[in-house]
């Protein structure tokens, strides 16, 4: 058996896969974040909240409506992104003429709210979500065995990572987008209807989110505590990665997540703060972040 | 408009009242000094550790512009400074409250080190970020004994005089060493280096242009922040003779931002309403089944929605108009 410096292929590879996983969820949350802030100068601290409502969306169709996988990976992303737009329309729309503080701390008063109601409703305990039939198993790759699930996590994120950046920077409504998140007025003037836009963009922005729950709930379990601390890992993904850039935001979600892998492959302890860590350094070094411009 | 410029130029406008401010100064202090009579001391006690805190958070998002999403750090890990310093060393209050503060500065200077380098919500996801990295080292480090905190910390006696066991001794050590905090505060915002934090979080080109090299200032008034906050953590610890995760957690960090933000971000006694209110009402919610974060979360959604001046930024909107 051979072993590369020290530590055994199977456990290096183990824990690097499980780093991509965890960077493929970054990386959408972080997209997510960042087509957010991009059109509404808000940091969407409630990113975190709708992630595990889109995970408990998923648990709640299997459990009361018997509705499976797929039916979910459609059903709750949809549920998240009407609630995103609920939200925006009845209140952070009324926020964008003050400091983009405020947009802060209304979505973090909001993050509260669902976190503390599905908690009162489900406790903290996390509930179990079945791998889909069709991707049970997994395939023998000689130097590690790869979980078919996880390779369908990882594959699935990158496609709708790389779609997501196509639509935006490739498509005519992609140019739109990021023509009202230059000059909005203009844009008006052009006869586009900029909220209608706007609020789109948040409900597509949060849909992401609901998404990337329904993919972790077979991984993680469903709890509702699954999403508070994921944001903040991910807030300092988009500080490392910049908020200028939407392939800076995948990109700055894979590395990170596949460095936490390593880390705790190599030194366990720093697992948990290896990402904050980066963050202080590029901040020293590259104070507008890997991808981002200076503002 | 910045975050709390409205309310600051009509609470300056307030100050400027003299002997107005003395009189209401004296008559709180008297209310203080009385209230252990009528109320329970921990409870009060309680009240005046969040004041401190969240007059120090405020310091940095009323006077600077700076919203820190991270100060649970410097009020958690100086709480964990005191107990261990207390409890393990053997130190004597006061020294231990020197170390807790001292820590805290040291952190603040390093946390302002790194987030000063980014302005608005960068400033307070890096913050955050920061603190949450503070949390998973109370986590792990073996001298925060993980979940359980360090527990039965002796309150001992100050100056080797006063026996803190004693609740009055207690309470009116940690009254004086609120005061102390909130004079310290109320000389900082009217003194000329006040002024300049103000200027810069008016518009920082401009005091830029005018030769302040701004960073420092936001510096210095950043370490003092976290300082204060460290302060009033160290107490919390004694007080409470408990250090423990909660302190730490990011939600702590969102609670003396609702406490501020509620009671009047910029004003200087809105937070301290805003710590008794909050107190309080955590410790009813906590006899009832109501769900207690989604309490506090509904506060948040409607204070920034419709009552961003808090409640003494308001009061102090109202009144002057009465006065014509």
């Amino acid at each position: 058996m051979f072993s590369l410096l020290g530590v055994p292929p199977q456990v290096l590879f183990g824990q690097l896969l499980l780093g991509l996983i965890n960077g493929s969820f970054y990386a959408l949350l972080s997209l997510g974040l960042a087509v957010i802030f991009g059109m509404l100068n808000v940091i969407n601290f409630a990113h975190g909240a709708l992630y595990m409502v889109g995970a408990f969306v998923a648990w709640l169709l299997l459990t009361y409506a018997g509705i499976g996988y797929w039916g979910a990976l459609v059903l709750a992303p949809v549920a998240v992104g009407l609630l995103g737009i609920a939200l925006e329309k009845s209140m952070l729309s009324r926020l964008y003429k003050l400091d983009h503080l405020y947009g802060l701390l209304l979505t973090f008063g909001l993050a509260l709210i669902l976190e503390g109601a599905f908690r009162h409703q489900y406790g903290v305990s996390g509930q179990p979500y079945p791998i889909p039939a069709a991707l049970q198993g997994g395939q023998n790759l000689g130097f590690m065995f790869l979980p078919n699930y996880r390779a369908w996590v990882v594959v699935a994120s990158l496609t709708i990572c790389f779609g997501t950046w196509f639509a935006i920077e490739r498509t005519k409504l992609g140019a739109y987008l990021r023509a009202a998140t230059e000059n909005p007025t203009l844009v008006q003037a052009f006869g586009i209807n900029v909220p209608v836009m706007v609020s789109l963009t948040y409900g597509f922005g949060v849909a992401l989110a609901g998404l990337a729950g329904v993919l972790a709930a077979p991984i993680y379990q469903v709890s509702p505590l699954m999403g508070t601390n994921l944001i903040i890992i991910v807030f300092a993904v988009v500080v490392i990665g910049g908020m200028g850039s939407i392939l800076g935001a995948i990109v700055t979600g894979l590395g990170l997540g596949l460095l936490e892998g390593l880390t705790k492959v190599f030194y366990p302890e720093a697992s948990n703060i290896v990402v904050f860590v980066v963050m202080a350094i590029v901040l020293l070094i590259k104070p507008a972040g890997l991808f981002g411009r200076e503002r | 408009m910045t975050v709390a410029s409205n309310a600051t130029t009509i609470a300056m406008r307030g100050s400027s009242r003299g002997t107005g401010t003395v009189l209401i100064a004296a008559l709180l202090l008297l209310i203080a000094v009385a209230a252990p009579f009528v109320l329970y001391p921990v409870f009060l006690m309680k009240v005046l550790c969040f004041a401190l805190f969240a007059c120090a958070f405020n310091l940095l998002i009323g006077f600077a512009g700076l919203l820190s999403f991270g100060h649970a750090a410097f009020f958690g890990g100086a709480a964990y400074i005191a107990a261990h310093t207390v409890k393990v060393w053997g130190w004597a209050p006061e020294f231990g409250l020197l170390a807790a503060t001292a820590v805290a500065g040291a952190m603040g200077l390093v946390f302002g080190l790194i987030a000063i380098r980014r302005q608005g919500i960068y400033f307070a996801m890096i913050t955050l970020a920061l603190s949450q990295m503070i949390f998973f080292l109370a986590l792990q480090l073996p001298f925060t004994h993980g979940e359980d905190g360090i527990q039965g910390v002796p309150r001992g006696t100050l100056f080797g005089l006063f026996d803190l066991n004693q609740p009055l001794t207690m309470y009116y050590t940690v009254l004086a060493i609120f005061v102390a905090g909130f004079a310290l505060i109320w000389r900082t915002v009217h003194s000329p280096f006040g002024q300049v934090l103000k200027a810069i979080r008016e518009n920082e080109p401009r005091a830029v242009s005018l030769g302040y090299r701004t960073d420092r200032y936001k510096l210095v008034a950043f370490v003092l922040s976290a300082s204060l906050a460290g302060l009033a953590g160290g107490t919390k610890a004694i007080v409470f003779q408990l250090a423990s995760l909660t302190d730490v957690t990011w939600q702590m960090s969102g609670e003396v931002v609702l406490m501020t933000l509620l009671g009047g971000m910029g004003t200087l006694l809105g937070p301290v309403v805003g710590a008794g209110l909050v107190v309080t009402l955590e410790s009813y919610l906590a006899s009832t089944s109501l769900p207690v974060p989604v309490v506090i979360g509904c506060i948040f959604v409607v204070c920034v929605l419709v009552f961003r001046r808090g409640i003494v930024g308001e009061l102090m909107a109202r009144l002057p108009k009465r006065g014509h």
